[in-house]
């Protein structure tokens, strides 16, 4: 499932989407869609009125035509999405197809079942080349993993025994080395199983917004059905007999046709957006929430910085020249393989020209960093046969070390280390022998534009918190550079989840990241929990979206993807019932517009209401129904696409909303309608 | 000029009046604290009920006791009517009534519509007069009252919505009493008649014999007006010089049909704890009614169209069926204020005025929320602002949230089903008369102005208005049965359901507000919510309006 | 079961302190403070002997020599009052009116005053504008042989505008002016 754009009405997504609005006329599947149920059997009522219309047969004909385009447009307007949707299950199912595994035996040996055989807890061996048949936890082994089916990333991955890396997914394929899984998930259980049923609509159930506007919109249906009703009684007492296919246009002009048409594709097309941005959503529901998340839990590596600190600084001591420091910082830091260690190699090259030196293993040995010791270096066995040790590392640990080697701790660099750490940066002390040289400041690097973002998120009212497992005074600085709203420094799991219920208990729904194991209660506890792909199986599961690119940044678009998803919904609606008061203009004249004439034949007093100056009752009537019509496959980009969205308040965008949705759906169908009845006329349609 | 001048000052002052009277009802019906008058009051409410009055009530059992106690009242009402020629205060000897219109009366003052198919003069001796007729008129709107309150305090998520009997109590004794006596005194000083003598026989200067019709007219006419009852003494209600004597009279009647409707929003407001959110709405009903009061005032300033042509002077707008010594716009501010809330009185004949006039009546009863009637009034309106929340809750781009409780589906169907519930009655019940000799044989006018008699009829049935165009021969089996049928569906529905929506509200989680969330008190709101509610009225009633009034209108050319 | 016994006892209270005992205080304050208008503002004639009628209602004037009040669709039947109910439109109004305009002898010159045309509401308005009492006066005047301009002052001695500056138009009580003449 690469990250492809389809354009929106591509052929191969059209030509299914049209036979599939036929075979969705079957009446179980329309009587899910209260409003397109309605319209459906006005159609079907039209359709019989076609025989003993009369001279009117043309007219009657026509309406026919043109009510079951309404139905067949919104059917349309549903496949297209569920087509979308469909597109990109079908590319991981083919991924998946024809797979075998090789189940280990409790006794020992192996058997070659097919995957779909497989059981949660089985045991299976993936060798290079191999496809892996199941999701799973990888319980032995390492591996590299071409996992580009599900993220369309070519790079292969590393997965692992043990840790956060060990979760791999079903379809993707091994390609050097052996490991083995447990499977987690029987075959249609997966998390890609699920989300293959979400996008394909097959088990897409409505989430509690949709359930709710559909009953309001169902009860829309049924005043519009006694309105059309009484009117028959109504018109008689006025003299006028008004024909059941002239009621049935009225009726499908008034019902929220096209809110109706689109509501499905709509939460579809949200899922289906998520998908393009390369995350899965295990259900409806979970985009939904997104929209209303008041809280974000951000991890501060990978999501607000870098990821990784890196050397900005050197502050040597009095007396130390910056050249000498940079030497030994660089030479302690030679063998450190870890971003910082590498930042500081640069640093050293950068600001004293000084090269990163091959020293050679009979001269040095290399002091790796350890948990215990914290702290790094090298030792150089000195031809005068003193030794040389250099080390780098924590303020405590080097004044410890420099103390061991008979020195005293420089006051004036312990000064320095403390206002680094209190600027937010990390100290790294180097030391040569009893001696200490001076400090290295390590700076983690705040994303660029993620202070925009932020921005942007406390305008619509989302407040972030930033996860670090800093000390306070570090996660202060950064989270005033980022521009975070609070943090939580030296965050454990634990106290993550205390956060989480915290802030629900105060009423707000909370979304965030995790990759680890530990992070699967939080994630779970989380109203909206993005799982890193990356991340463990147990992460997966408990969460209620992967993020295929293991972004944590995308959380960012999660949210503005259910908001946009919820805005849709409600700007259709508005539009659909300001749609009705042109509509009223162009049928209520048209149907009475005899009623109550001076003398027969002359227009009557509600002639007066045709404002649009319409050709004649029936072009009035049939503009009106075709421009219902059009006006759904018009917005069939607009459903699938979402409504435009810009941060801002929430007053601030009901009123642009409002004003582009209520007002517009109030104007537009008085030109459109008008345009059509030029048209239908000038084709002596009526 | 004095037209504008005179709404200006009746209506800006009812609206200045009602914000000291909203801080009373909220202490009267929901006190913060029980020291001092508030705790002897509820002392003495507690031990006037009994057992039943010490508990806290969730609305299921809010709404059986309120439905128990309208049950009664009804009852009541309904036995005194029907057993009127036997029982005493009786002095005019005012024989027995039919049973449907018994029915009818008895539904129609239970329900604080007071729609009346009798004329009262003619009909009701004094003790019907006084105890079916003016005792409901407290305790019913005493019941709204106490219906918003537990209302009111559901939504902020108190689950348990406190006990009806003491609120009836509260609302009837420490509310509509003192001020209906306030008023009654008025209307005294104001010259109305109080008294208990029969019909006075007088000989005219030409010699003819009169007989005038009196009786207690001013502690009567009080408590009709404050409790958006509306229940004439006489047939022609208001508009009578013994229930209205004067200018004065007119203003003092105008301003009481206004007052708690107006208050009713503040002690929405303060009860819920968003004084803001209650000046929206209030903002909002406001603006309705000014819309309505110009619109009526200027369409009854045409002349009347049945004189064209003839040699007579028409500078002075419709006269026909109304009284002159209420000025020439008190007749308009009167029916767009009695149909705004759902009071009902008249101080000139509706049927009588212009086409375009006689339609805004009806849209103030189609909307039935500008004010509406005493609590069910913001009742109305919350189920309005239900729906606008949902739709603009959605526009912003969240699960719509009121009062940082979410809305969803329960809630959305409880609303639509009270919004359907409006549109049946006053569509399905005219039509079906409209299509029958019940309601072609009982018409006053012919033509489109029949077919609004029709429609009148039922929008006040279902408003729980009570006023009409009153040419229809209304008094016949049908139109009492149906219309009395459709105001006790029409009172109740409206307030079980919002209860129902309250109390399901008040037991979810609340959320907590953001930038993000839909602000309920900003004038954007405000904008939604009207829109909401004139969308919803256009869209539903616009072809009947259309068959009316608007035909009628247009049938005569300028 | 208690719920109903609960809604009875309130039903007997609010009706005892809502109906004796509310009717009474107001029944006690009109009687002592404004017995008069209490009693349905009764006239009594000249003499003092008889009551005329009621200083609220109109009562029928038909006789040239009196002021006529506004049209009544129930005869100024005190005793069940009633407008028309006729919509404005209705050509029973257009009849009406035309024998108004008859009886009045009201020409394109002398227009007849609206409201003497258009039936009141009640059908027992006892005013009729200024402009309408003289209007008539001339008829009066001629009926009772006094100049018409002792009648048109006192019609001007009687007109108010019945809302001061808030509504203008000047009117006339019909029972008022007729007692009036006859004095």
């Amino acid at each position: 499932m690469a990250r492809k754009t389809t354009s929106l009405f591509a052929a191969e997504l059209v030509r299914p989407a049209v036979t599939a609005s036929f075979r969705k006329l079957h009446p179980r599947t329309m009587a899910k869609n209260p409003v397109m149920f309605v319209t459906m059997v006005g159609a079907l009522l039209t359709t019989l009125c076609i025989p003993a219309a009369g001279d009117e047969t043309g007219f009657v004909l026509q309406l026919a035509l043109w009510l079951w385009f309404t139905v067949l447009f919104a059917n349309f307007a549903e496949a297209m999405a569920e087509g979308r949707g469909k597109a990109q299950a079908d590319a991981l199912r083919r991924q998946r197809s024809e797979t075998w595994a090789r189940r280990l035996r409790d006794g020992g040996g192996e058997q070659r079942v097919a995957a779909t055989d497989l059981k949660k807890g089985d045991l299976v061996v993936c060798e290079t080349g191999d496809t892996i048949p199941a999701d799973g936890d990888v319980i032995e082994g390492i591996a590299s993993v071409d996992e580009s089916a599900i993220t369309g990333e070519s790079a292969p991955v590393i997965r692992e025994s043990g840790g956060d890396r060990c979760a791999v997914s079903g379809g993707t394929r091994v390609l050097s080395d052996r490991i083995v899984v447990r499977v987690s998930a029987e075959r249609g259980h997966g998390f890609l199983d699920r989300m293959i049923a979400l996008v394909e609509g097959a088990r897409r159930q409505k989430t509690p917004n949709e359930v709710a506007l559909t009953v309001l919109l169902a009860a829309l249906t049924l005043i519009f059905l006694l309105v059309c009703v009484t009117l028959r009684p109504f018109g008689a007492f006025a003299g006028a007999e008004l024909s059941t296919p002239v009621l049935i246009a009225l009726l499908v002009c008034l019902i929220p046709t096209t809110i109706g048409a689109l509501l499905s594709a709509i939460g579809i097309s949200g899922i289906d957006r998520l998908i393009q941005r390369n995350v899965l959503a295990t259900s409806g529901r979970a985009v939904e929430a997104a929209g209303d998340v008041d809280v974000l839990l951000l991890d501060k590596t990978g999501t607000i910085t870098l990821g990784n600190r890196v050397a900005t600084d050197m502050v040597p001591a009095t007396g130390v020249e910056p050249a000498q420091l940079a030497d030994a910082a660089q030479l302690a830091s030679l063998a450190d393989q870890t971003p910082e260690g590498r930042s500081i190699v640069v640093l050293a090259k950068e600001r004293f020209g000084l090269r990163g030196r091959e020293v050679a293993a009979p001269h040095a040995t290399f002091v790796p960093f350890s948990a215990a010791t914290r702290m790094s270096g090298v030792d150089f066995a000195d031809t005068g046969g003193r030794g040389r040790k250099i080390r780098k590392g924590a303020t405590e640990a080097i004044s410890a070390f420099v103390a061991e080697q008979g020195g005293r701790p420089n006051r004036e660099v312990l000064v320095a280390a403390e206002q680094i750490a209190r600027r937010g940066g990390t100290p790294l002390v180097v030391a040569d022998g009893s001696r200490m040289l001076g400090v290295v400041h390590l700076k983690d690097v705040v994303k660029g534009g993620i202070q925009l973002r932020f921005a942007h998120l406390r305008a619509v009212g989302i407040r972030t918190v930033m996860i670090t497992g800093d000390n306070p005074l570090t996660a202060a600085a950064i989270a005033a550079e980022a521009g975070v709203d609070s943090f939580l420094a030296e965050a454990t799991p634990e106290m993550k989840l205390q956060r989480i219920r915290d802030e629900q208990a105060a009423g707000r729904l909370v979304a965030m990241t995790g990759d680890g194991t530990n992070d699967a209660p939080a994630l779970a506890q989380a109203d909206v929990g993005v799982a890193m792909n990356t991340g463990t199986q147990a992460a997966r599961e408990a969460g209620n979206m992967v993020d295929l690119d293991s972004n944590p940044t995308k959380l960012l678009d999660i949210v503005e993807i259910g908001k946009q998803l919820i805005m849709t919904r409600g700007a259709l609606t508005t539009f659909s019932m300001a749609n009705d008061v042109a509509k009223y203009f162009a049928i209520l004249p048209a149907m009475f517009a005899g009623v109550y004439a001076a003398n027969a034949g002359s227009p009557g007093p509600l002639a007066a209401l045709d404002v649009m100056g319409l050709h004649s009752p029936q072009s009035a009537i049939l503009s009106a129904v075709v421009f219902n019509a059009l006006v759904i496959v018009a917005l069939i980009p607009l459903a699938l696409r979402g409504v435009a969205y810009r941060p801002a308040a929430a007053a601030v965008v009901l009123r642009r909303n409002l004003l582009l949705y209520g007002l517009g759906g109030v104007l537009a169908p008085f030109a459109g309608i008008k345009l059509l009845d030029l048209l239908l006329t000038a084709l002596h349609l009526v | 000029m004095d037209a504008i001048l005179l709404i200006t000052i009746v209506v800006g002052g009812t609206a200045v009046l009602s914000w000291p009277l909203g801080r009373y009802l909220r202490w009267a019906m929901d006190p913060l604290s029980l020291a001092g008058p508030a705790g002897r009051f509820d002392r003495l409410f507690r031990a006037f009920g009994g057992r039943l009055c010490a508990a806290q009530q969730d609305w299921k059992q809010y709404c059986s006791a309120l439905l128990v106690f309208n049950v009664v009242m009804f009852t009541l009402a309904f036995g005194i009517l029907g057993l009127q020629q036997w029982l005493p205060l009786n002095p005019d000897g005012k024989g027995a009534l039919e049973g449907s219109l018994i029915f009818h009366t008895a539904a129609s003052f239970t329900s604080n519509t007071n729609l009346q198919h009798y004329s009262g003069e003619v009909h009701m001796s004094y003790l019907s007069q006084l105890g079916a007729l003016m005792w409901p008129q407290f305790v019913s709107a005493a019941t709204g009252i106490a219906a918003l309150t537990a209302m009111a305090r559901g939504l902020p998520g108190r689950a348990q919505m406190g006990n009806f009997f003491v609120d009836l109590q509260r609302a009837t004794f420490l509310v509509l009493l003192p001020l209906a006596a306030l008023v009654a005194l008025l209307m005294v000083l104001g010259g109305m008649p109080m008294t208990l003598q029969g019909a006075a026989k007088v000989m005219t200067l030409e010699g003819v014999e009169q007989i005038i019709a009196r009786g207690p007219v001013a502690a009567f006419v009080a408590i009709k007006q404050l409790g958006t009852n509306g229940g004439g003494f006489f047939g022609p209600n208001s508009a009578h010089p013994l229930e209205n004597p004067s200018f004065f009279t007119n203003v003092v009647s105008t301003v009481s049909i206004l007052l708690i409707p107006m208050a009713s929003v503040w002690m929405f407001g303060r009860i819920v704890g968003h004084l803001r959110h209650a000046t929206v709405l209030f903002a909002v009903m406001l603006l309705l009614l000014l819309v309505k009061i110009g619109a009526a005032v200027v369409a009854e300033s045409a002349p009347t169209p049945a004189f064209a042509g003839l040699p007579i002077a028409q500078d002075t707008g419709n006269l026909e069926g109304k009284e002159l010594r209420f000025g020439a716009a008190a007749g308009p501010l009167w029916a767009v204020a009695t149909t705004c809330t759902s009071n009902g009185s008249v101080n000139c004949m509706h049927d009588s005025l212009n086409p375009l006039t006689g339609l805004v009546p009806m849209v103030g009863m189609w909307l039935n929320a500008t004010f509406g009637g005493v609590g069910v009034g913001m009742i109305n309106m919350f189920l309005y602002v239900v729906l606008a929340v949902f739709v603009a809750g959605m526009m912003v781009g969240r699960t719509p949230e009121y009062l940082n409780r979410r809305i969803e589906m329960r809630e959305v169907k409880l609303a639509v089903l009270a919004m359907f519930a409006h549109a049946l009655f006053v569509l399905g019940g005219t039509a079906l008369f409209a299509a029958t000799a019940w309601g072609q044989g009982t018409l006053n006018n012919p033509g489109a102005h029949g077919f609004s008699e029709i429609l009148y009829e039922f929008s006040s049935a279902s408003a729980n208005n009570g006023s009409g165009f009153e040419g229809l021969g209304d008094n016949t089996v049908p139109w009492n049965v149906a219309t009395g049928l459709v105001m006790l569906l029409a009172r109740y529905l409206p307030i079980l359901l919002p209860l129902a929506i309250a109390g399901s509200l008040a037991r979810k989680r609340a959320s907590s507000a953001s930038a993000g969330t839909l602000g309920v008190d900003t004038i954007t709101f405000g904008g939604m919510l009207l829109a909401t509610i004139v969308f919803l009225g256009a869209l539903t009633f616009f072809p009947a309006a259309a068959l009316g009034p608007v035909a009628e209108h247009l049938q005569f050319p300028k | 079961m208690s719920m109903i016994l609960t809604s009875l006892r309130l039903a007997v209270i609010t009706v005892l302190v809502c109906v004796p005992g509310y009717t009474a205080l107001i029944l006690g304050f009109a009687q002592l403070a404004t017995p008069h208008t209490a009693n349905g503002s009764l006239l009594t004639s000249a003499d003092g002997e008889a009551v005329v009628g009621s200083h609220l209602l109109a009562q029928a004037f038909t006789q040239p020599r009196y002021f006529w009040p506004r049209p009544s669709a129930v005869g100024y039947h005190a005793a069940g009052a009633g407008g028309s109910n006729k919509s404005p439109t209705s050509t029973d109004v257009t009849d009406r009116a035309q024998q108004l305009v008859a009886a009045y002898g009201a020409t394109s010159d002398q227009p007849l005053p609206a409201d003497l045309a258009a039936a009141s509401g009640s059908g027992l308005d006892p005013h009729v504008t200024e402009r309408a009492a003289l209007y008539q006066a001339a008829r009066v005047a001629a009926a009772r042989g006094r100049p018409r301009a002792e009648i048109e002052r006192i019609v001007r001695g009687l007109a108010f505008a019945p809302g001061g500056f808030f509504a203008g138009e000047r009117i006339v009580n019909v029972l008022e002016l007729n007692r009036a003449l006859e004095r």
